[in-house]
């Protein structure tokens, strides 16, 4: 089919005068059958690897299934069971909820903080840039979960620094009070990319309205409020709406600092971590695809309250408000 | 007005844009200003890149004094780490784990190069009627939870006995489901002239021949971006890889990194943190040698880190 298109002449010489004329030949272009030649492999992986599970997840979530016998259906009765009679549930949800509500602001914080610092002309900026940005990239691996576990364990690193101070933790891991703050701090650590996609937006502030800002006599404190928060916001909402959804689904800092158990008292079980005990050491697949579709259901609903209220807080500039 | 603006700080907030003019080479305030912000800034740098430093002070202590101890400089090498590292665990040795690690990450990165190119040039450069909604479609997929997928993907891979081998790491990518980087190469195309696929047709180029000789070449610094950060992000993935690889003998460096915890002798420290800085390096390399790349393409994509 291609070679028969390869070796037809053009559909006219191209004469002076002729990039006027709307005729240019498009045709080709409009063939729906060569688009979807392009697009099979992602045709074939929306339907049988994103729609088709998708769909069947949610059939599943209303079933009884073990991965062997046949789905039993059971209706809502995996839905009702999650809230009224399951305790690790719960604590699995207020330990992702408390996980994703101090991590995510502070990591967003540290990386506004740093990239305002860095946004200067000066010799060495973008060795920085790159410097902060690597825990981005070693800190979603095992290796840095395995330095974590180790750094914050009893008589580990930050036990002995703290203990220099008279506070003998006995490791944070080992304490239901402070565990999940060693996976928060893991988290704010890798700051860099949101970093980085700050700085990137800091540089398309025109100068001019800090320019003008200067004339008017604004202070740093004003300056930063009236001109660069605004102006920086769209780019918040974006860095905010990705950090939040990463932070739900968030897995391995978990599994390893706790071993797989979300340990101690529960207090680093996250909810993907009690998803996947329960869809694959457990086998209860239909009980699993319904907690998936309850954090789909969330991280929807979550993003859709940030994009509905963004017309509040966020500016688009050239808009009128 | 000049002068007093200069006679200021540089403006906290904004890029340094102070006129040159006005500049005095070596002001005494100027350069301690300058002294004091690159302090802070290499004092914040050493704070957070001291795990990294840590791992790598570790790897070549002694056991003993692995934990406790405070100082970075250990009292002796201890080299028989990485020789203990290098032996493996559960009888397999540590090449196998890096062998099968590199399979998934090149299997992926040649997925995802071929899929996501083909796909983002339909939707950035061909007509058809599903376009729009379909492009809507893959915007959206990059929000959803692969958790909402995965149990029924686990069923068919069960069903065709594939769950153990690679296939199920490797085929999704081959099906241009990654749409974050769909998204990226359909940004990048439609960045690009269009009266080159223009000419190309009239030179009697089909779409065919317009992707392979005019889009492709010019694609191809979204192709390294790409080829980067799905070799590093696969090479870092530990969940699918967990419920996917159940024999010792297909595990990744992550899955055998994850033995040693089970391991719970202290013995055992010294090997695994020698095999944690082995399992970094690839990605050390990538990051050295493109590192441009990669804070640029999440400047311009925000991809995540």
């Amino acid at each position: 089919m291609t070679t028969g298109t390869l070796h037809r002449p053009p559909p006219r010489p191209a004469t002076p005068g002729d990039g006027a004329t709307p005729a240019r030949p498009r045709n080709r272009r409009n063939q729906p059958g060569i688009a979807y030649l392009f697009l099979s492999p992602w045709v074939c992986g929306a339907l049988l690897l994103t729609v088709g599970p998708m769909l069947a997840s949610l059939y599943l979530s209303f079933t009884d299934y073990d991965l062997f016998t046949s789905p039993e259906w059971v209706g809502l009765e995996n839905y009702k069971r999650l809230f009224t009679d399951d305790a690790r549930f719960l604590a699995s949800a207020k330990v992702t909820a408390a996980y994703v509500l101090i991590s995510v602001p502070l990591k967003l914080a540290a990386a506004l903080t740093v990239a305002l610092l860095l946004n200067r002309n000066r010799r060495g900026q973008g060795f920085y840039r790159s410097a902060f940005y690597a825990p981005s990239l070693l800190g979603t691996g095992v290796a840095i979960a395995l330095v974590w576990r180790a750094m914050f364990t009893d008589s580990g690193v930050v036990d002995s620094a703290t203990g220099v101070f008279g506070w003998d933790t006995g490791g944070w891991i080992n304490e239901p009070d402070y565990a999940l703050y060693v996976l928060i701090i893991l988290a704010i650590w890798q700051f860099g990319a949101p970093m980085v996609i700050f700085l990137a937006g800091l540089k398309q502030i025109p100068t001019e309205l800090y320019d003008a800002a200067a004339v008017d006599g604004s202070g740093r404190w004003r300056t930063f409020r009236s001109v660069t928060l605004p102006m920086l916001s769209p780019i918040i909402l974006f860095n905010l709406v990705l950090e939040t959804i990463h932070a739900f689904q968030a897995f391995t800092p978990a599994f390893i600092v706790s071993g797989g158990r979300g340990g101690p008292s529960n207090s680093t079980l996250f909810y993907t971590l009690y998803l996947y005990e329960r869809g694959f050491s457990q086998f209860r697949m239909g009980y699993a695809s319904a907690m998936a579709w309850l954090l789909l259901l969330v991280i929807a609903i979550i993003t859709a309250v940030f994009f509905g209220t963004s017309r509040r807080w966020v500016f688009y500039s050239g808009e009128d408000r | 007005m000049t002068t007093l603006q200069d006679g200021r700080s540089s403006r906290p907030h904004g890029p340094d844009v102070r006129p040159t003019s006005g500049r005095r080479p070596g002001a005494p305030a100027a350069r301690l200003r300058q002294i004091g912000w690159h302090a802070l800034i290499i004092g914040t740098l050493a704070l957070l890149l001291y795990p990294v430093v840590w791992l790598l002070a570790t790897s070549i202590k002694p056991t003993d004094e692995i934990l406790s101890s405070l100082s970075l400089l250990p009292s002796r090498l201890a080299p028989e780490n990485y020789t203990a590292a290098l032996d493996g665990i559960a009888g397999i040795g540590v090449w196998q784990f890096f062998g099968n690690s590199m399979i998934v990450a090149v299997g992926s990165v040649i997925g995802n190069l071929v899929s996501c190119a083909l796909a983002a040039y339909a939707f950035a450069r061909l007509r058809f009627r599903l376009r729009g909604p379909l492009f809507a479609f893959t915007l959206l997929t990059i929000m959803l939870p692969y958790h909402v997928v995965l149990i029924p993907q686990y069923t068919i891979f069960q069903k065709l006995d594939l769950v153990g081998t690679f296939v199920p790491l490797i085929l999704p990518k081959l099906l241009a489901t990654d749409a974050f980087f769909v998204f990226l190469m359909v940004q990048f195309i439609r960045g690009l002239p269009r009266e080159l696929d223009d000419a190309a047709e009239i030179d009697g180029c089909g779409p065919v021949l317009t992707f392979r000789y005019v889009i492709l070449p010019l694609l191809k610094p979204a192709l390294v971006t790409t080829a980067i950060f799905t070799f590093i992000w696969t090479w870092n993935d530990f969940f699918s890889q967990l419920v996917y690889l159940n024999d010792p003998e297909s595990y990744t460096v992550p899955l055998a990194l994850r033995l040693f915890i089970d391991q719970t002798s202290e013995s055992a420290f010294g090997p695994m943190f020698a095999m944690s800085v082995l399992s970094i390096v690839p990605v050390m390399l990538f990051f050295l040698a493109f590192q441009r790349y990669l804070v640029e393409g999440i400047a311009t994509s925000g991809l995540k880190g």
